[in-house]
Parts: C-alpha cells; sequence; structure tokens
C-alpha cells in the first residue's frame, strides 16, 4: 500500500473524491450545501482525472433532482455505477426514483449533505429531516460525523452496496461536516480497487437491461402478486447489516481505522450513555472523554448504519452497566410517539432484550430528545446537560437541548461555560468581510499547518444571511490530537479583527479568554488606538487582560497592490503571533501557499501577496492599553432607536448575533413575519456614498430606477413643507410640467445605501463646467452620515406623491412611487433587484407575490429583516415562498383564491344589492380596475361597502365583509430566476402558462445558478463560462419567450432595465392589466457574470446594442385589433457580439482558458443573434394577424 | 527585379514589411502576408501592462463575491490552465515562424527595466528571428527631465541587446529635442535597427456624451513626411538600420522610404484599409516604376534620395521651413 497521505479538505471534497473514483455516471443538481459534491466531481471530469478503471466519469447537471435521480435510475439500469450528491428538498425529489432503485435492489450511494428541510421556513443549514424522510424507501443509511469519517464511510458504503445490492444514502451534516475544513487521510486509489470487487462490479453489469440478454423490469402488478414480489427483497435487508460491518472490517485491515455500525465510545462500566448520530457524535465523544476523566462513568453510541438497522448489532454495543440511555435526534417529526431515532431504539432495546441479545440484561430508563435543528450549536456543554438529565430519579423525556422552550417547557438546561475543550488546542477567531479575502486565506492557513506539521487543524466558517457587505467569521482549532469539536469557539486565545467598523457593531472580544491576543486592523497609529476603540471593548480588555496588536493592513495591501485584500497580511500576523509554527517557518509556509494558490493567476498576483506578507510583521504593533475604559465612544445599537418593541427585541437581537439566545415564545407558530423591518437595520456599509446636485440635475429618475437598494429617491412636494427641513436638505424647483410650482428632492439613504455606485454611472447628467461631475458624485459616508440620516428622516416625512398624478410608463415620474421593496440583503449592485422594485412600486399596495427559491427569496425573505414594505396606508405585498420548484404553481393558487373569493364576493354583493344600494353594488361589480384611478375610486366603494355591510345583519352581510376587500384588484406575481423558470419549475410554468388565468411571471435571468454559486442553467448562454460548462456552454440558450408566445393567449415581454427603462416599465404595466397570463424575461446583470457591478447597466445597454438581446413585447391585446402583437424594442444590433462577450469575464475567461473553443463558440454566439433579429424582426414585420380567438378561460 | 534587402542582419526578400497590427493575430493572415510578398512580418505588441491588468482583472472577477455568502462560496469553476501571461503570444510566435519561411519579428513592450529582457528573452525562445522594441511611453510628468526619458530608451535597449542574440529594433517616438542624437545614442546602445516612428494614437473628444474617448485613426499619406525626413537625415550616420513606418500606403510612398534610406518600409494602416493583398499590389507597382525607371534592385536606389546623397541636402533641415511657407498656395 501507498505511504499515508494527508490532506485539509472538507467533508464535501471527501466525498466526492471517493464517489467520483469508484464510478462511471455522476448525474447531479445544485442544492446547498451539497452543490459543491457535484462541482468537484464536473471538475476533476474537465480535468481528465479517471477512475478507477482508468475511465473518465461522465457529469451530467439535470434539470432538477427529480431528473438527476431519473437519470441515476436509468444509468443504475443500463449498468453503469451511478451516484449522485444532494440534500434537502432534493433527497426529497428523488424519493420515486429512490424506492424504485432501492425496489429493483440496485447498487449506488447518493452522498447527502443532510440539511434541513423547508417548513415554516427555508433553511439551508444541518440536520436529519432531510435523511429521515428517506427511511422508507428501501435506501439504506449510513451517517459520517467527520471529515475523515466522510472518506472512509463513502468508500465502505460503495463497497457494501455491491456486496448487499442495497442502494445506501451516506449523509454527514450540513455545513458543520460538508463545509468544515480538517485534516484527513486521503484514500488512495489502490484502498479503492482493494475495496471495490471487480467481480460484483461485473455482475452489477450483467443484471443491466440490454438487448443481447433482453428481460423486463418496472411492471405493473396487481393485488394477486404484489405484497409476495415486494417481499423478495427481504433476505437482502437481514444479510446488509453483516455485509456492512464485513466492508468495515476489510476497511481496518487495509487502512487501519475500524468502524462499527454501532460504535460504542466510553467507560467499560458506563451507567449513563447517548446515543445519536452524525457530527454531534464527536463533541459527544469530547464531552464522554472529558466527563469520564473527571471520574463519571459515561459513554456514547456513533450510528454508523441507520438503515438497515440492526437490532442485535446495536444490542451488542451497550454495555451491561448502562441504567439509562438518551436517544437525541436531530429532526423533528411533529406527532409522533418519538423522534425516529429515539423510536427505532425503543423497539430495538424490547426486542433485543426480549431476544437475549448482548450484554444488558435489563431495560433502563430511556429517553429522547432532539437537539442541532438547522446546524444549531450543539456543544459538550450541552451533551453534559443531557447527562446531567439522566442522572434525574426521572429525567425528562421528549426534551429539547440547545435552546430555551418557554413554549412546551421541553428544554433542557445546561451550563454554557461547560467547556471540554484541552489547553493543548490553539483557538483563533477571525472576523473579517467577505470582499476582503479573511475565509480565503484562512482556509490557506489551515492547510498550512495541517499539511506541513504534525498538528491537526480544523476550520469552520459562518457566513452573513446578506450577500451585500457581508461579514464572515472563521474559527480554526490548531492541536496535536485530533480535533473532536465540532462546534463553534467560545474560548478563543487569539481574536482577529480585520474591519474596524467592526468594532462597533460586534462584541468580538466575549469569546476571548483572559490573555488572549485581540489583532486589530487599525487605520489609526498605534498610541492611537486605545482612544479610538468602544468602552465595551475597552472594559473587556481590562478585564481580560488582553494583548491587543495593530497593523494599518489597508495601507500595507494598497502598497502592495492588494487593494483591499487585507488577508495575507492579517495572515501573517496571525502566525507571527500565535507562533503555532515558528516564524519565518511560517512566513516561507505562507509564500508557498500563496505560489499554489495563486500560480495559474499569474505572477504579479503572485508577487503582489508575497510583497504584502513580507511587509506585515514590520508594520504590527502592540498597542498600550489605558487605564480606564473612558473613550467616549460606544457601540451602536443593532436597530434605529424608533424601531418597534418587536424588532428591537426580536431581530434586532438576531442582528446583534443573539439569536440563539431567543426562547421558542419569541416567534410565530406559523412562520409569519412582520415586513417592513429591514428599514431599522442601519447596516452602515458603504464608505461613499452619492451626493445629490440639484444645479446640474435633469430630474430624470435614471438613479432611482437602477438603485437595487431603494436608497436613491425622489419626491415633489409643496414648498411650504421645507420651512421643517433640516438645513443641509436639498431641493430644486420640480421640472416635470404638472408639478410645476412645487419642489423637488432627490434623497438618499445614507445608513442603507451600499455604495455600490450605479446611480452615478446611470446618471446622465453632467457638470458642464467639469465633466468628471455628474447630477451625483460619490462622497465619504462618515462626514455626511449625522446630517444626511436627518435628511432622509425629514425626506420620509414629506407626503408621498399621489399615485393618481403619476404616469407610471414616465421614469421621471413613475419614481415617485415609494419603493414597497427597500434595503434588501441583495449584492451591491444587484441587476435583479431594480425589477423587483419597479414591480413593488407599480402595484405593490395590491401584490401578492409567490418567489421561487433562490437570490431573490434570500435577499427577499432571509432573516433578520425584511425588505418588503408598506406604503403609508399600511398596505403593501404579501410575500411567500413555497419552495424552488412550484412557484408558478404557487402562484397560481394564489389566483385560484382570490378569483374564487371575488366570485363569491360578488355574488354576495349582487345578491345584497338591495341592502347594499343597488348604485354601488352595480359601481363595484362594473368596476374596471386598469388605472390607479380606477382602483382609488374602487377602495373607496369598498370602504363604503364595508361601513355598510356592518350595519346589515345576517351571515351573508358578515361573509360579504371578511371577502369585501376582494373586489379590489390583486396583482399575483410570480417572480423566480432561470433556474426556476428555465429548468427546475418550467413543467409548472409552462402549465401555468397555459391556464388563461391571470397570473404575472416575471423571470429574474441572470443566465445561471446565482444563488448556489453560478451552475449553468438553460438559460446560460452559448460560449459562457459557469459550473457545469468550464468550457464554454456548447448549447445556445433557450428561447423562453418564444415558447411562451406559442400559446398566441400569453403576454410576453423581453426587457433589459440598462438598456431602455422605459420599455421596463411598459412592459410590467401591459402585463398587469392583461387579464390573462404575463411573462417578463428580465435581463438581470450578476456577480456570476465577472463584471464590474457598479457598470451592470451599461452591460445591458451592450448586450442589446450588439443583439445578444432582443427587446420586444408580444401583446395578445393587439391581436385582438388586428394589429400584429409582437413589437420589437430594439433596434438592429449596431455593435458585434463580441464586444458584449469581451466586456465580460464569464465570456473572456474561455479565451484565457481554451482559446480556440472560445473563437468557434463565440463565433456561433454572433450566428445565434444574427439568426435571432432575423426572426424576430420577420415576426415584427408581419403585417395585422388575424384576430384572434375567444381568450382561454 | 532584386527587390531583397537586409535588415538587422537578416536578408529579407523584399522592402515590404507589415508593422505590428492587428493583421498579425491570425496565423492565416500571416502566411497570407508571406503569399503576398512581405519579406518579414512584425507581430502585434505584447504589451506587459496589459498583460497583468489582464491578470488582475480576471483575478477580481472571477474572485468577486466568493467566500462571502454560505451558498455560493464562488462563482466560477477554477480553471485547470489559463492562458494569462505571454504564453499565447510566445505561442504566436512559434506558431508563426513554423508556418511562413519569411523572419517573424516580436514587438514588445513592457513596463520594467527587468521584464523588458526577460520578455525579450522568452520570444527569443520562442523562435522570433528578431525583435522590436516598442517603447510607446508618453511622459505626463512635468518633474520628470528629458535626460531622463531619454536615458530610459537607452537602458532599455542596452538591457535587451546584451540579453539576446537575435538582432533588436527599437521603435520611438518622434519627440526627442534631438533626435539624431538620440538615434547615435541607441545605436550605440546596441540597437540593431532603428524604427521610425511610433505612431502615438491620440484621444478625441465626444461631444454629446462629453467623454474622452480613444479613437483609432488610420495613418494618413501626409504621416510620413516625418520619418522620410529624419531616414534621409540618419541615413548612414548611425551604424543601426532604418525601418521606415507611418503613412506609406503606396509603392511611390515606399520608393521615396527606401530613396531616403530607409532598409525597410513599413505598413499597417493601408493594409488594414486594403486587405493584405494590397501588399501584391504595392510591390507589382514598384517593380514597375523600377523597371520604367530602369532601376535594377532595392540596393541601388536605397539612401539614393538620403540628406547625404540628395542634391540638396538643406531641404531636410528647419532652413527649408520659411521657403516651404513662402511656395504655400492659399
Amino acid at each position: 500500500m501507498s505511504p499515508k497521505v494527508f490532506s485539509t479538505i472538507d467533508g464535501n471534497e471527501a466525498a466526492a473524491s471517493v464517489a467520483y473514483r469508484v464510478n462511471e455516471v455522476c448525474a447531479i443538481y445544485p442544492i446547498t450545501p451539497s452543490s459543491p459534491m457535484g462541482e468537484w466531481a464536473d471538475e476533476w471530469s474537465a480535468a481528465g482525472m479517471k477512475n478507477i478503471w482508468g475511465s473518465v466519469p461522465t457529469v451530467v447537471e439535470m434539470q432538477s433532482e427529480g431528473g438527476a435521480s431519473g437519470a441515476v435510475h436509468g444509468s443504475l439500469q443500463a449498468g453503469a455505477l451511478t451516484t449522485t450528491f444532494t440534500a434537502s428538498q432534493g433527497l426529497l425529489l428523488m424519493i420515486p426514483n429512490m424506492f424504485k432503485i432501492a425496489g429493483e435492489l440496485t447498487p449506488t450511494v447518493f452522498h447527502v449533505s443532510a440539511r434541513t428541510v423547508a417548513t415554516h421556513a427555508l433553511s439551508i443549514f444541518g440536520d436529519h429531516s432531510d435523511v429521515m424522510a428517506v427511511r422508507s424507501t428501501g435506501f439504506g443509511l449510513i451517517a459520517s460525523g467527520s471529515i475523515q469519517e466522510v472518506t472512509d464511510l463513502a468508500l465502505i458504503a460503495h463497497a457494501a452496496s455491491l456486496k448487499a445490492r442495497v442502494p445506501f444514502v451516506h449523509f454527514f451534516d450540513g455545513f458543520r461536516t460538508s463545509h468544515e475544513v480538517q485534516k484527513a487521510e486521503m484514500l488512495s486509489d489502490d484502498v479503492l480497487r482493494a475495496m471495490i470487487d471487480d467481480q460484483l462490479v461485473a455482475e452489477h453489469r450483467a443484471r443491466a437491461l440490454s438487448p443481447d440478454r433482453p428481460v423486463l423490469r418496472g411492471t405493473a402488478q396487481n393485488p394477486d402478486v404484489f405484497f409476495q414480489a415486494r417481499e423478495t427483497v427481504s433476505p437482502f435487508y437481514a444479510a446488509a447489516p453483516a455485509l456492512v460491518q464485513q466492508a468495515m472490517d476489510q476497511f481496518a485491515g487495509l487502512v487501519g481505522r475500524q468502524y462499527q455500525l454501532f460504535e460504542y465510545h466510553g467507560a467499560p462500566d458506563a451507567e449513563r450513555i447517548v446515543v445519536l448520530m452524525g457530527s454531534g457524535c464527536e463533541a459527544a465523544h469530547e464531552a464522554v472523554d472529558f466527563l469520564n476523566g473527571q471520574g463519571a462513568k459515561v459513554g456514547l453510541i456513533k450510528v454508523r448504519l441507520y438503515r438497515p438497522f440492526s437490532v442485535k448489532h446495536f444490542m451488542e454495543s451497550l454495555p451491561a452497566s448502562v441504567k439509562s440511555i438518551a436517544m437525541l435526534d436531530r429532526t423533528k417529526e411533529p406527532g409522533a410517539t418519538g423522534d425516529p431515532l429515539h423510536v427505532d431504539c425503543v423497539a430495538a432495546l424490547e426486542e433485543g432484550l426480549r431476544s437475549g441479545w448482548g450484554a444488558l440484561k435489563s431495560m433502563p430508563v430511556v429517553v429522547g430528545g432532539r437537539y442541532g435543528l438547522s446546524s444549531k450549536e450543539f456543544t459538550p456543554a450541552m451533551v453534559k446537560g443531557v447527562f446531567d438529565n439522566l442522572s434525574q430519579a426521572t429525567p425528562k423525556n421528549h426534551f429539547v437541548i440547545g435552546i430555551v422552550d418557554d413554549v412546551s417547557n421541553s428544554s433542557l438546561p445546561y451550563d454554557p461555560d461547560f467547556s471540554s475543550e484541552g489547553p493543548e488546542v490553539i483557538r483563533a477567531l477571525f472576523y473579517g468581510l467577505g470582499s476582503d479575502g479573511t475565509v480565503g486565506a484562512n482556509k490557506n492557513s489551515i492547510k498550512i499547518i495541517g499539511e506541513n506539521t504534525d498538528n491537526y487543524a480544523q476550520g469552520y466558517f459562518v457566513y452573513d444571511s446578506k450577500k451585500a457587505g457581508s461579514v464572515t467569521v472563521s474559527h480554526l482549532r490548531f492541536g496535536p490530537k485530533p480535533i473532536h469539536s465540532t462546534y463553534l469557539i467560545t474560548k478563543a486565545n487569539f481574536v482577529a479583527c480585520h474591519q474596524w467598523v467592526f468594532l462597533e457593531k460586534y462584541d468580538m472580544l466575549k469569546n476571548i479568554v483572559a490573555g488572549g491576543a485581540f489583532l486589530l486592523n487599525s487605520p489609526y497609529a498605534p498610541e492611537e488606538v486605545w482612544d479610538h476603540l468602544p468602552e465595551e471593548t475597552q472594559r473587556q480588555i481590562l478585564d481580560k487582560k488582553v494583548k491587543v496588536y495593530t497593523i494599518d493592513a489597508v495601507k500595507v495591501a494598497q502598497a502592495s497592490g492588494m487593494g483591499r485584500l487585507i488577508n495575507t497580511t492579517m495572515q501573517a500576523c496571525f502566525f507571527a503571533l500565535s507562533q503555532v509554527l515558528p516564524r519565518e517557518e511560517a512566513l516561507d509556509q505562507i509564500k508557498i501557499a500563496i505560489k499554489k494558490t495563486y500560480g495559474r493567476k499569474g505572477d504579479q498576483i503572485v508577487q503582489m501577496n508575497i510583497d504584502a506578507v513580507n511587509a506585515a510583521i514590520s508594520n504590527m504593533s502592540e498597542v498600550k492599553i489605558g487605564s480606564a475604559a473612558n473613550s467616549g465612544l460606544h457601540m451602536i445599537p443593532p436597530v434605529s432607536s424608533g424601531a418597534p418593541e418587536y424588532v428591537k427585541n426580536v431581530l434586532g437581537r438576531i442582528i446583534k448575533g443573539e439569536g440563539d439566545d431567543l426562547p421558542v415564545s419569541a416567534f410565530a407558530s406559523d412562520g409569519t413575519f412582520p415586513t417592513a423591518t429591514a428599514q431599522y437595520e442601519k447596516r452602515n456599509l458603504a464608505l461613499d456614498i452619492p451626493v445629490w446636485d440639484p444645479e446640474v440635475c435633469i430630474q430624470c429618475g435614471k438613479c432611482a430606477i437602477a438603485c437595487p437598494h431603494a436608497t436613491i429617491r425622489m419626491k415633489v412636494y409643496d414648498p411650504a413643507l421645507l420651512a421643517q427641513a433640516p438645513a443641509t436638505f436639498k431641493s430644486a424647483d420640480a421640472k416635470v410640467p404638472q408639478w410645476k410650482g412645487r419642489k423637488f428632492t432627490i434623497q438618499v439613504a445614507p445608513e442603507d445605501c451600499t455604495g455600490c455606485e450605479v446611480c452615478v454611472i446611470v446618471c446622465p447628467a453632467k457638470n458642464k463646467r467639469q465633466t468628471v461631475l455628474k447630477a451625483i458624485n460619490m462622497a465619504p459616508q462618515p462626514p455626511l452620515r449625522e446630517a444626511e440620516a436627518k435628511n432622509w428622516a425629514f425626506f420620509l416625512s414629506l407626503p408621498d406623491v399621489d399615485r393618481r398624478e403619476i404616469d407610471p410608463t414616465k421614469v421621471r415620474e413613475q419614481q415617485m412611487q415609494r419603493p414597497l421593496f427597500e434595503f434588501s440583503g441583495a449584492c451591491a449592485g444587484c441587476g435583479e433587484t431594480p425589477y423587483v422594485k419597479a414591480i413593488s412600486q407599480l402595484f405593490g399596495d395590491r401584490a401578492i407575490i409567490a418567489n421561487a427559491t433562490g437570490c431573490s427569496s434570500i435577499y427577499g425573505g432571509n432573516l433578520p429583516t425584511t425588505p418588503w414594505a408598506k406604503d403609508a396606508n399600511g398596505r403593501g405585498p404579501a410575500w411567500s415562498n413555497s419552495l424552488f420548484e412550484d412557484n408558478a404553481e404557487f402562484g397560481l393558487g394564489f389566483r385560484l383564491a382570490i378569483d374564487k373569493q371575488r366570485e363569491q364576493a360578488s355574488a354576495l354583493l349582487q345578491k345584497l344589492a338591495p341592502q347594499v344600494g343597488e348604485a354601488l353594488a352595480n359601481d363595484l361589480l362594473a368596476a374596471v380596475q386598469k388605472t390607479e384611478a380606477d382602483i382609488y375610486d374602487q377602495r373607496e366603494r369598498v370602504a363604503a361597502l364595508k361601513d355598510k355591510l356592518k350595519t346589515i345583519s345576517g351571515d351573508d352581510a358578515k361573509h360579504l365583509l371578511s371577502l369585501a376587500d376582494m373586489l379590489v384588484k390583486k396583482s399575483v406575481w410570480i417572480v423566480g430566476g432561470d433556474g426556476w423558470a428555465y429548468d427546475i419549475g418550467y413543467g409548472g410554468l409552462d402549465h401555468v402558462l397555459a391556464s388563461g388565468r391571470n397570473v404575472n411571471l416575471l423571470v429574474l435571468d441572470t443566465e445561471v445558478y446565482s444563488n448556489t454559486g453560478g451552475q449553468m442553467s438553460k438559460a446560460t448562454p452559448r460560449g459562457a463560462v459557469a459550473k457545469f460548462a468550464a468550457g464554454g456552454k456548447p448549447a445556445g440558450k433557450k428561447d423562453l419567450g418564444m415558447m411562451a408566445m406559442s400559446y398566441g393567449n400569453v403576454y410576453v415581454a423581453s426587457v433589459a432595465m440598462g438598456a431602455r427603462d422605459d420599455q421596463t416599465l411598459k412592459a410590467m404595466i401591459e402585463a398587469e392589466q392583461y387579464d390573462g397570463p404575463s411573462i417578463i424575461i428580465a435581463y438581470s446583470h450578476c456577480i456570476a457574470h465577472g463584471i464590474d457591478m457598479t457598470r451592470g447597466m451599461e452591460g445591458q445597454k451592450l448586450a442589446v446594442d450588439s443583439g445578444q438581446w432582443i427587446m420586444y413585447r408580444y401583446n395578445p391585446e393587439l391581436r385582438a385589433q388586428g394589429k400584429n402583437p409582437l413589437q420589437l424594442d430594439s433596434k438592429k444590433a449596431k455593435k458585434p457580439v463580441i464586444e458584449y462577450l469581451n466586456n465580460e469575464n464569464r465570456f473572456r475567461m474561455l479565451t484565457k482558458t481554451n482559446p480556440q473553443a472560445a473563437k468557434d463558440l463565440f463565433a456561433a454566439a454572433q450566428t445565434d443573434a444574427d439568426a435571432r433579429w432575423e426572426f424576430y424582426s420577420f415576426l415584427a414585420a408581419r403585417g395585422a394577424a388575424a384576430p384572434a380567438e375567444a381568450k382561454e378561460e | 527585379m532584386d527587390l531583397s534587402t537586409t535588415y538587422m542582419g537578416l536578408t529579407l526578400r523584399s522592402p515590404l514589411v507589415p508593422s505590428a497590427s492587428p493583421l498579425s493575430r491570425e496565423i492565416g493572415d500571416i502566411k497570407r502576408m508571406e503569399d503576398a510578398g512581405a519579406g518579414a512580418v512584425v507581430l502585434y505588441s505584447l504589451f506587459e501592462e496589459e498583460v497583468l491588468y489582464e491578470q488582475r482583472e480576471l483575478q477580481q472577477a472571477l474572485t468577486a463575491g466568493s467566500e462571502s455568502f454560505a451558498e455560493s462560496l464562488t462563482y466560477f469553476p477554477e480553471p485547470h490552465q489559463l492562458f494569462i501571461g505571454p504564453e499565447t503570444y510566445l505561442d504566436h510566435i512559434q506558431k508563426a515562424t513554423d508556418a511562413v519561411e519569411i523572419p517573424i519579428i516580436a514587438s514588445l513592450n513592457c513596463s520594467s527595466l527587468g521584464s523588458w529582457t526577460d520578455y525579450a528573452r522568452k520570444m527569443e525562445q520562442a523562435g522570433a528571428d528578431a525583435i522590436e522594441l516598442n517603447v510607446y511611453w508618453i511622459p505626463t510628468d512635468a518633474d520628470l527631465p528629458s535626460d531622463a526619458v531619454e536615458q530610459t530608451y537607452v537602458d532599455i535597449v542596452k538591457a535587451v541587446a546584451s540579453g539576446v542574440e537575435i538582432p533588436v529594433a527599437v521603435k520611438l517616438s518622434p519627440y526627442f529635442t534631438n533626435v539624431a542624437n538620440m538615434a547615435k545614442r541607441l545605436s550605440q546602445a546596441g540597437a540593431d535597427a532603428l524604427v521610425l516612428f511610433n505612431r502615438f494614437y491620440q484621444p478625441d473628444i465626444d461631444l454629446e456624451s462629453l467623454e474622452v474617448r480613444p479613437n483609432v485613426l488610420l495613418s494618413t499619406a501626409q504621416a510620413m513626411r516625418l520619418p522620410m525626413r529624419w531616414v534621409a537625415i540618419l541615413y548612414k550616420t548611425v551604424e543601426a538600420d532604418l525601418a521606415a513606418t507611418s503613412g506609406i500606403h503606396t509603392a511611390e510612398d515606399a520608393l521615396k522610404m527606401l530613396m531616403a534610406g530607409a532598409n525597410v518600409t513599413m505598413m499597417a494602416s493601408a493594409l488594414l484599409h486594403n486587405g493584405v493583398g494590397h501588399l501584391k499590389t504595392v510591390e507589382q507597382n514598384m517593380v514597375q516604376w523600377m523597371e520604367q525607371h530602369e532601376y535594377e534592385s532595392i540596393e541601388e536606389l536605397r539612401g539614393s534620395m538620403s540628406q547625404m546623397n540628395c542634391d540638396n541636402p538643406s531641404a531636410f533641415e528647419r532652413a527649408q521651413y520659411m521657403r516651404a511657407l513662402k511656395t504655400y498656395k492659399v
């Protein structure tokens, strides 16, 4: 056997590295947190890496997990060794095929980074609710708890599946294990070859469907035989556990690590034990060792093979001394007698004791509890809490641990200060920004230590819920022994603050130990640092005797050409202070790591990083600690002082990082949250904010419509109102004719702006004397913050313009409409949110929105705060996210309910017309609700109706009162990205379009799966580099608009706001007014395009000018008028497509990776554009079409 | 007709040489240049600054937004191979030299002294027959004295000439206080040829958008006067060979340059405008003229109208300014 090779990898890479090498086909679909497994496989396949049989596995991205599992099933049936990687909803979508695959006794392993299944809310984090949902499929379930186990059990699962003919789900905890980086021994091809029996592979192939030996599978069976035929598989399940153990034993013989189906760890004479699976076993392992070291008699059973559940093996793992057992589940099965592992173990004990298996002679006290849902921390302190419960005379059953359940009072108490970590472990916390490279440098640090020393290393990274200005916290441990601490660091020896502004926001020193080191990236000189620290920080430094070090890392980074990337500078300082390696050796290793990481990116990139390292140490100084906490500076509250109590007490605590401390009672029991709360979260992200110059401004509204975060707004108002204005509030005379005599203001929300600069780029007005200046110019935020915050508050207090006065097809007027989508967590410069915001402005007061899972559901619905807002009357969009795949159907459901309720209301109104008043009833029933004035009038009528109804007795009046609001038009919007519309949700989308119902679909087309990290979709254009299209997408973009137009009665528009914002508005208004299905396909630039996000709108224009994107509107109403329904809103391309392609690195990258492919695909992209234009212009130039047939109902 | 000439020690079958331009980006076009009679080809320039800019830009674009949000830790597949250094250019040199018989002259512009030598060596290793140093530099720092600018030119030439075995030409700016002195110093520094002159693209102002825009204008025939004067003046006064470039569009233009003393005449705008085949036309017209005027070889006419050999040497000097103006008819 080859010598041992250690690597520092995460769980996803560990699973993929085995799965890839022992399979021939991988069919996958991206889903967090499993996506990287498929991406690794795709990258290896693209690089020509071979499996153990010398062949490069085929990796195929499908349109959904349903599709992926179908392809896996087919590939298995045709004889290829096939695998897939998934999680959560993805695994659920595979269930039908999993029943089939297992029912046909087909060996395969699905690798699952176990993730919470969406219930009252979506969560991307880890628990076992997904894998528990597939218990009945017939798949075996094998659990890994650490990176090393993932590597080992992945292989054992594959080997055992071939032997047993039982398919397996091999799972490990999402994020905690899938994304944790640990030092682990890699398995060589030799080990893999030794474990995978080629004879069994041949047998699998021999069982495959082949016309050379035809058989039939997938029959339809009847009551006479199905039952018997179904029972034929039982012996295979009975034999499987022993075969898995056999594989584990064989593996131990090869590698030296011995696994058991149920692995006991702890005192041989333990009286109290816990049973659990997954990463929680690691924390429990650490706790058990510590407690036994203190004289306790405790133990744990790590469940490796959960299905098929071997009662005998389980019983044999229990020490005879056991008196009480706690079964711990990382899932919730409401209404069950207990959560799954608990119930299984109880049943097993009953059967096992009765059968006399194992050493245990009598039934112990057994309780079950729940922990760690959605990656909730599970610590040794909590394990001790569980053991303490077992010591009680009557231990609490059906408990929860790790939260405060003050509703059902199910929670166990525990001491959060209990720690089982050894003194030999170096524990470091790094607070950084996503954009400053902190995480990348820390991953390198782990590799440096893990791969170049005998130390073990662990890294876990906590990310933000926002995409703009996102904060990262890196948790790094280094030590001489294997690290079992699968929980966040709360006792850090070292804390680094990579951004000075964090000091006023985060309590970074709460987790530092006495005498620990605090490294600060500071813009201040060492002697000035102390006086600039908030008093809260100063106090902790004094109390804990913290040593403080400082460096102006930005200065060092800029001098090295690194800009704001301070990562390598800070990394060098960490190594110097932590002394985890001798200083010189550490610096040398950093440089080697830099060469390895950036070598392919060019010499200059390498050199810049090395320069930053070289300059780091000499620029670092120790800070002289003052004698008292007296800077006069304080941390800022998480939400503004005017926020409602709920926002302060619940959302504010989440923002502050205290969400873990909130009790169950803090939350609504059905997942409901108030809207309009993002306004209270003052993130103060922008270094520079836009400043308005009223003298230069032409009041066109382009800045406001393009603003992704609704932080630049405009109003016209009565000049008299200026009397109360703050001194620095700016105004100009309104230029729009109907508002002459009023004042006009453009105001920026200084504390909400992300500083993306999009408004400045789109501003068309230049200062005539100094053309570098426009009507809006960027200026540093800090000196403006206070005054502009007052101006913003005053601006908000000015009344909104009466919507009836506004022509919404004109940008300069439409932008007076109040955005009801504001301050979202989207990326700075986002290309999607301007469309979403426009919808909220145009129709928000009557909109109900179904939002597909994806970027828009994350920036729209990720806690803590909500960007969907309300107008002055308290109206605003009602929003919900169901799933990724069902969004069109979900939205159609809204429409069905609204139509039905409106129908009922109309019927009741007709019935009650004599009491209500015939005139009012008739007006209500006959109302045409196309314009704002129409809707205003109808609202007035409904208000009158309600008043009237309150005076009328009887059930009909009561019913009508509860339905009356449905008489006002409701605007149903179905919003999602191209992954939803073109791929996973296409079937539903198509069906909804065909329904003829009045729904509006907005496709935010970024041409790639943005939220999961840039995987190819069918919207990805030819030649673009994306994940799963590393060689440039060979196929052209699907023409979704043309497909929708083929129905004839669907309103279809293709828009690009950056090219023509008024066309976007027209399309939205027409779509909403059209009494039938509408779809708007909106070109949305994206960070996944590799572009300068400040210039995204210019990129949109270039897309249109080059013919890469065509703007049009297809309005079936025109057809009814005898006109051609298709109107082209683009002109013939005036630039070649290559000009557009060269502007975006998603295309340009191909010229750097495969110049020949770039040449060929770019030429084909031009041909696509030419053909598209020819076809569309032909259709648009046709004469008036025949009048439409009667509209479908 | 013997059209052969020598340039930097290389024997060329014709003095017509396409100068650095986008036309040499395609091997097929280089082959067509050879077929149309080119004596050699100067490849498009490799700008180190551009290479570095691309490296930085690509790195920035591909890592923007990464490691920030748990669901999307990256946005692009990790490339296994990236051609972002000079490799593509070096590969191009190799392909070009493999594809044609005529000499291939690589063109280089770097931003630091060390890089000039480093890149030049790489070009030599890739098979370039000669290197043209495209010192495309417009000094704008008011505190930078002229002698420092001049010394930079000399240093670059010295460094590269001593670092490679193949011949080295330098394409220089016409904006020196004393071009003749610079020519002499560069020749002494080791330049095997002087390419007269670099034509710096001048930006334009867009009145509608109020933006300054790079607006590439092709050279006109008038542009040849400047290099022609200096070729004539420098002929035989410097050791280095002379290449004339700018404004050479026709056979007549080329003949004038050769008579002024150029070893080779370089063309870009005319080929961009008329296509590579224009070389053939120029050659045919040149031959026709030479036959009509009973010349037998390029060698015979080269330098015949130089300052040294013409009947009115002072015509190339400033003293002619007043006379020129006097003869100008409004």
